[in-house]
């Protein structure tokens, strides 16, 4: 296999904190060589990062498999080509629906398809329970073995206080975190928006932030009680992000994650879509967008590292979303548009850079206890070129997911990827 | 599809040139209306009350205009008062409802419109338990909307019959205070009501029990919550009663209906003492006995009828203006 040195450009590795202009070298899958103009090596490709920041593949912690029945549904190729574009070269993939990836062999299969599919990394996340009934312990050390990253019963949670503690007690065995979206079902119950001046105006039953910050409690409680590995999904609350502050200072081991999405866009967005009209079905998402204010907090956990981002891209089909706003489904498609939106943040100086990029690479990468993440010698050759900044409109008919329902239809963002490397390989140039 | 086509004499000439609505096409809610809007709406039904009173209650002003009432929640006043101020204006009246519609073998929402307006459809005029269903369909179907009622939403037409009766009676909606007691968070019309009073200068009090009360920041103007029914009813212009709906109590959200009556239930006693002059307003269908005695429902100071026949000009008004050329 040959080299490839991605020479010029401004390389940036939040884990070594690098921050300068340096070359790359990729070899045998690897990176090899990191420093200031490297001496030319025989028989190597080298791809020009003049003007572009050149950092680690993106590393997503939550992203949706496509429905498989379906010939309009995402395939894990359409997965992996959208995420090439947008710069993630390793994809933490869940299935809401079915089959359920609730035991080894399905988890080898997930993985054997995607090798055969795509060239972007995909580990598969496997349930909690079993049919993510949430009632018994799917099998969680044979998923570990077999490859699975970590465990979810993906929005449906897991119910019962009492097997979320068993699964966090059995996570000290796997070394695989349980994922917890918190939510509280009973107190969520038919909500479709944050309950706040929005939802009231729009007459759409709320969300109320205390389902969030109930759940995020519990499951807090639950790790302190255990030292299960807690990760919890999305937050979009003020006070969760506090309380996932609050106890990683009190040193517990948790992580939690934040989309894009929750970082630029509030409940506003449900009241005045993309053409101005209310009740734009790519605004329902889970967690619903929240308050002005819970967005600044959430840009703020970004900031200090408390929260690292997730796409949550969940390709829906059109079908899914040409509807009325209670029968549409929820989720977005966002594999695409999370860079955009983090640079468009660093714009606006909202988030410094390095923190941007650290939440999407060495952040995850320490959660998940994934290899990546970084750009030091030995690491996997998986990296990123991106040109920082082009502003572009986002246009979700050209885009390589399946999933064309986004609340950013429209919306200007910031930055373009250049080229993505995984294992050495270019997955996608332009 | 079962439907009732109204016979009404088919157009020989062309289609009459009703006044346009500059920049508007759809009714959905009140919250995008100007004060000048809602005057001119309320000034219109003025005209048609008269038209109402004439020996041949009809003009010719919608003839060739085909309107559709879609209803995929059950009604009564609402669907008539719509089918009947539509004929008064001679236009064509077809009636859908869901349960005999091809909505049961699972047409969506858009398909059913789409189809409507291929028929011929010029109006359409919806009613659906889904918030936001007719901006769905008015965003994406090449006909005129009018929301009759969507979810907890909006009923706008009710909101300007309720301003219409009270500007009768009371000469003015300016510096009022009206409140509106009961089942606030899942009620529409308590939603497009504080839109419309205080567009035109009303300040609104809701009142019930906070279990029915919007939670967190207001949405609205001049606009108070509050639990307690003698600050709610103190003083008062207008009081409007709300319906209160049975399952509320399986919600737990209520202990019980005779609770909710000896707390919120709007007595003459509590009437007299606390606003003896207020104008009194009920959606309906009422409880009688429940949120609203008999004897203030039926009393001096209740419109209650008045806005029922008020509704049919209000809405005469509605699809006249929205039913010009161009459409």
């Amino acid at each position: 296999m040959t080299a490839l040195c991605i020479r010029g450009g401004r390389v940036i590795d939040p884990a070594s904190g690098l921050d300068g202009l340096a070359d790359v070298r990729l070899h045998d899958g690897r990176v090899v060589e990191v420093g200031p103009a490297l001496a030319a090596a025989a028989d190597e490709v080298v791809l020009d990062a003049t003007g572009c920041i050149v950092a680690p593949g993106f590393i997503d912690l939550q992203c949706h498999l496509g429905d498989a029945d379906h010939d309009d549904a995402e395939t894990l190729a359409t997965l992996g080509a959208a995420a090439a574009a947008g710069g993630f070269t390793t994809l933490c993939c869940l299935r809401e629906g079915d089959p359920c990836v609730d035991d080894a062999a399905a988890v080898v299969a997930l993985r054997e398809r995607a090798a055969a599919e795509t060239r972007v990394r995909v580990r598969p996340l496997g349930a909690v329970t079993r049919g993510r009934q949430g009632a018994e312990l799917a099998e969680l050390g044979a998923m570990a073995e077999a490859g699975a990253v970590a465990f979810t019963d993906g929005a449906l949670s897991v119910r019962s206080a009492r097997v979320l503690r068993n699964a966090l007690s059995y996570s000290v065995l796997t070394g695989r975190p349980v994922v917890e979206q918190p939510c509280d079902p009973d107190l969520a119950q038919g909500g479709l928006a944050h309950e706040g001046a929005v939802a009231t105006h729009l007459g759409l039953p709320g969300i109320p932030a205390a389902a969030e910050e109930f759940a995020v409690a519990r499951a807090l409680a639950l790790a302190r009680a255990t030292g299960g590995r807690l990760h919890l999904g999305p937050l979009s609350t003020a006070a969760a992000v506090e309380q996932v502050r609050a106890a990683r200072a009190a040193g517990l081991a948790v992580t939690a994650a934040v989309t894009a999405h929750h970082l630029l866009l509030d409940e506003t967005a449900l009241a005045s879509g993309p053409e101005g009209w209310p009740y734009t079905t790519s605004t329902k998402l889970l967690p619903p967008l929240r308050t002005a204010a819970d967005r600044a907090a959430l840009c703020a956990g970004v900031a200090d590292g408390t929260l690292v981002v997730v796409s949550d891209h969940w390709p829906r089909r059109a079908i899914e979303k040409d509807c009325e706003y209670v029968y549409a489904a929820p989720g977005a498609s966002a594999l695409e548009s999370v860079l955009g939106v983090l640079l468009e943040l660093v714009a606006r100086g909202e988030l410094a850079l390095d923190a941007a990029l650290r939440a999407l690479t060495v952040g995850p990468a320490a959660a998940f206890g994934l290899e990546g993440g970084r750009l030091a010698p030995g690491a996997p050759a998986d990296c990123v070129v991106f040109d920082p900044e082009p502003r572009w409109q986002v246009e979700p008919a050209r885009w390589r997911s399946r999933g064309r329902s986004t609340p950013l239809a429209g919306h200007w963002l910031r930055g373009r990827v250049r080229a993505t490397i995984a294992g050495g390989e270019i997955v996608y140039r332009v | 599809m079962t439907q009732s086509v109204v016979a009404v004499p088919a157009p020989v000439a062309p289609r009459p040139t009703a006044p346009a609505w500059p920049g508007r096409r759809h009714v959905l809610d009140l919250d995008d209306f100007t004060p000048a809007e809602i005057t001119h709406v309320l000034d219109t039904a003025a005209s048609m009350k008269e038209v109402l009173a004439r020996p041949i209650k009809q003009v010719p002003a919608l003839r060739g205009t085909t309107v559709v009432t879609l209803f995929y929640e059950a009604s009564t006043r609402t669907r008539v008062s719509f089918e009947l101020a539509a004929k008064r204006l001679g236009a064509d009246v077809v009636n859908v409802t869901a349960s005999a519609s091809s909505v049961v073998k699972g047409e969506s929402l858009l398909d059913t419109a789409d189809t409507l307006r291929a028929l011929g459809a010029d109006i359409l005029v919806m009613r659906h338990s889904a918030a936001g269903a007719p901006y769905l369909v008015a965003q994406r179907v090449a006909c005129r909307v009018i929301n009759a009622g969507d979810g907890w939403h909006a009923h706008p037409t009710q909101a300007l019959l309720d301003l219409y009766t009270v500007r009768e009676r009371l000469g003015r909606i300016a510096g009022l205070r009206l409140a509106i007691v009961g089942d606030v968070l899942h009620s529409r019309v308590a939603r497009s009501a504080v839109w419309g009073f205080t567009k035109l200068g009303a300040r609104v009090t809701l009142c019930g029990p906070p279990t029915l009360l919007p939670t967190g920041p207001l949405p609205w103007p001049a606009t108070e919550v509050t639990h307690d029914l003698e600050r709610a009813l103190a003083g008062a212009d207008v009081v409007m009663g709300l319906r209160l709906q049975r399952e509320r109590q399986q919600a737990a959200l209520l202990p019980s209906e005779r609770e909710y009556v000896r707390l919120y239930g709007l007595t003459a006693e509590r009437l007299a003492r606390l606003c003896p002059d207020a104008l009194v307003l009920h959606p309906g269908p009422m409880n009688e006995g429940v949120e609203i005695m008999p004897a203030v429902a039926h009393g001096p100071r209740s419109a209650i009828a008045d806005q029922v026949t008020n509704g049919v000009a209000v809405r005469m008004a509605l699809l006249y203006l929205l039913g010009g050329e161009g459409a």
